[in-house]
C-alpha cells in the first residue's frame, strides 16, 4: 500500500490514463493537473485551466484518450491531446445548476454528466455539425444527481441521486448505436426509461424505515452488469441483482456513511467513505446477503510502552479516562474522508490493485493479493483463479 | 424483558398523529427505567439490527425532553446500544425521515 500526498487540499476528483502511468486530478480549483509517474514520484505535466468553477468531475477515456471534466460552472470540456498540449473543446449542457459527476460510456462515444439542477445530460458527438449535443433525462429525478456509473452494454446508466434513491436509466441514443439486446433490467429501452429504481431504504419488515434512507453517494455495476451496489448518507450498503424486482440486500453499516464503492470481484465490494479507510462487503447471491468482510487498512502494531503516571492524569483531564490507547491521531492511511475509489488493473471482474483519493490531498494505491495475505480472515471470492503478482510490479508499469 | 420486545414492535413511525407519538415515547421511557443496570447489555444483546437502530431513536427521542432521572438511565443504554450498533447507527438516526 503505497501513501502518496499530493497536497494539503482536498482532491476532489481524479481519473487515470489508459496504462495508469498518468493521473489527472483537481486539487478543489478550478484546475485540472496532470501527473506523470516518474519511478517512485509524480511530476506534474499539464495544467488544464479552463473553467471558471470547481472541477467536480474528470473522467479519462482509456481507448481514445480523451478527458472530459465538468464543473460547477454548468459546463463540461472534452480535451484532446494534440502533440504535446490539451486542447479543450466546450460542451453545452443546458443546465442551470452545477455539474456532479461525469463519466465517458464504455465504448466511449457518449458520456453522461450529473448535475443539481435535477437531471442527467447524455451528451454525443454529431458527426455534421462538428459538436457535441446533450440529450437529458429528466423524470423522475427529485434532486441532485451525486453519482453515475455505466452498464457494460453501453446503454444503461445507474444513477445515485439526494432523493434517497438508485435508479437504473437507458441512455440509447439511436444516432450513434443499435437497440442493445435485452439485459436482466429489462428489454424495451427506450431513451430515458426508468428500468429500475430502489424502493425507500430497501429493506422491508420488521422496524425498519419507511421512506428513510440517504442521499445515494455511490453507485456500481458489477463487471456483468447484472448487479448494481450503491452505498447511501444513511451508513447503508445495497445491492440489487436484475431481473427479480424485489431482491435488494442492504447491510445497516456500523460505520459512519461510505462515499464511494466499487465491484472488485462479481461478489465483493470495497467501500470507503467518511471513516477514512476502505471496508470490504461479500455478496452472497444465492442467499441474497450482504455481509461485512473487514477494514482493509490494517494499522501497523505500535510497540506497546508503559504509560507514565504523568500521562495517565494529562488523560484523566483530557479525556476522563486513563487508559492507554494513544488514540490521538487516526491510525488509517488516509487522514480524511475517502471521496473516490477507482480500479487500476483487473478491471471489475478479478480488481488486483484499486486506488482512493481523499480530502486530506493522498492518495493510496491499494494491492489485494497483499492485503488478502495479511488479513488472513478475508474471504474474497474469485470466479477464477488469477495468477499472482508481487504489488511492486503492479505498480511499475514501464 | 418481554416488556422491550412489545413496546419495540410497533413503532408510531407512519402516524402522524403527535398524541401517539407522544403516549408510545412516554412508556418506552418507563419500560427503559424499569430495568437494572446489570440487565441493560443483556436486553440490547437479544435486539436484532432494526430493534437496535428503533431503541437509539427512542433514546434520542428521550434526550430531548430530560425528567429528573431519565438521562442517566438513557446514557447507560445508549453506551450498550452503542457497541451493539456503532457509529451507523447514529447516522441512521441522523438521517431518518419519519421519527418514532
Amino acid at each position: 500500500m503505497a501513501y502518496h500526498s499530493f497536497l494539503l487540499e482536498p482532491i476532489s476528483c481524479h481519473s487515470w490514463n489508459k496504462d495508469r502511468t498518468q493521473i489527472a486530478l483537481c486539487p478543489n480549483n478550478h484546475d485540472v493537473h496532470i501527473y506523470k509517474k516518474d519511478g517512485t514520484k509524480w511530476i506534474k505535466i499539464h495544467e488544464l485551466k479552463e473553467h471558471n468553477g470547481q472541477v467536480t468531475g474528470i473522467d479519462w477515456a482509456p481507448e481514445s484518450n480523451r478527458i472530459v471534466t465538468c464543473g460547477t460552472d454548468r459546463n463540461a470540456y472534452v480535451w484532446s491531446l494534440k502533440g504535446e498540449v490539451w486542447k479543450p473543446t466546450l460542451v453545452i449542457l443546458r443546465i442551470n445548476r452545477a455539474a456532479r459527476c461525469v463519466s465517458w460510456s464504455p465504448k466511449e462515444n457518449k458520456f453522461a454528466v450529473g448535475s443539481g439542477s435535477r437531471l442527467i445530460s447524455i451528451c454525443y458527438f454529431e458527426q455534421e455539425n462538428d459538436w457535441w449535443v446533450c440529450k437529458h433525462i429528466k423524470k423522475p429525478i427529485r434532486s441532485t444527481v451525486l453519482s453515475l456509473d455505466w452498464h457494460p452494454n453501453n446503454v444503461l446508466l445507474a444513477a445515485g441521486s439526494c432523493d434517497f434513491k438508485c435508479r437504473v436509466f437507458s441512455a440509447y441514443i439511436k444516432e450513434v448505436e443499435e437497440k442493445p439486446g435485452p439485459t436482466v433490467w429489462g428489454s424495451k429501452m427506450p431513451f430515458g426509461e426508468v428500468l429500475f429504481e430502489s424502493g425507500p431504504s430497501g429493506v422491508s419488515g420488521g422496524a425498519g424505515d419507511g421512506a428513510g434512507g440517504g442521499w445515494v453517494h455511490g453507485v456500481c455495476f458489477s463487471h456483468s452488469g447484472n448487479r448494481l451496489a450503491w452505498t447511501s448518507h444513511d451508513s447503508t450498503v445495497a445491492i440489487a441483482e436484475g431481473g427479480k424486482t424485489s431482491t435488494i440486500s442492504s447491510l445497516s453499516s456500523e460505520t459512519l456513511p461510505l462515499l464511494c464503492v466499487s465491484f472488485i470481484t462479481e461478489n465483493s465490494l470495497v467501500a470507503a467513505g467518511h471513516d477514512c479507510y476502505p471496508v470490504l462487503f461479500v455478496y452472497d447471491g444465492t442467499k441474497g446477503s450482504v455481509t461485512f468482510g473487514g477494514k482493509l487498512d490494517v494499522p501497523k502494531q505500535t510497540s506497546q510502552r508503559g504509560i507514565s503516571a504523568r500521562e495517565r492524569f494529562q488523560n484523566l483531564d483530557r479525556r476522563a479516562t486513563s487508559s492507554e490507547t494513544t488514540e490521538q491521531g487516526l491510525e488509517s492511511l488516509h487522514k480524511n474522508s475517502i471521496s473516490q475509489i477507482s480500479v487500476l488493473e483487473g478491471g471489475k471482474s478479478k480488481c488486483s490493485t484499486f486506488c482512493t483519493t481523499g480530502m486530506d490531498g493522498g492518495m493510496v494505491t491499494w494491492d489485494v493479493k497483499s492485503l488478502e495475505s495479511a488479513l488472513k480472515d478475508l474471504k474474497i471470492l474469485f470466479l477464477c483463479s488469477q495468477s499472482l503478482k508481487s504489488a511492486l510490479k503492479d505498480l511499475e508499469i514501464v | 424483558m418481554e416488556a422491550l420486545q412489545a413496546v419495540l414492535k410497533n413503532p408510531p413511525i407512519n402516524t402522524k398523529n403527535q398524541n401517539v407519538k407522544d403516549r408510545a415515547e412516554a412508556l418506552m421511557l418507563k419500560v427503559l427505567s424499569a430495568f437494572k443496570s446489570s440487565d441493560i447489555e443483556k436486553a440490547v444483546q437479544s435486539l436484532d439490527k432494526n430493534g437496535v437502530d428503533l431503541l437509539m431513536k427512542y433514546i434520542y427521542k428521550g434526550f430531548e425532553k430530560p425528567s429528573e432521572n431519565s438521562s442517566a438511565t438513557l446514557l447507560q443504554w445508549h453506551e450498550k446500544a452503542l457497541s451493539a450498533g456503532g457509529v451507523g447507527s447514529i447516522v441512521r438516526v441522523l438521517t431518518a425521515r419519519k421519527t418514532v
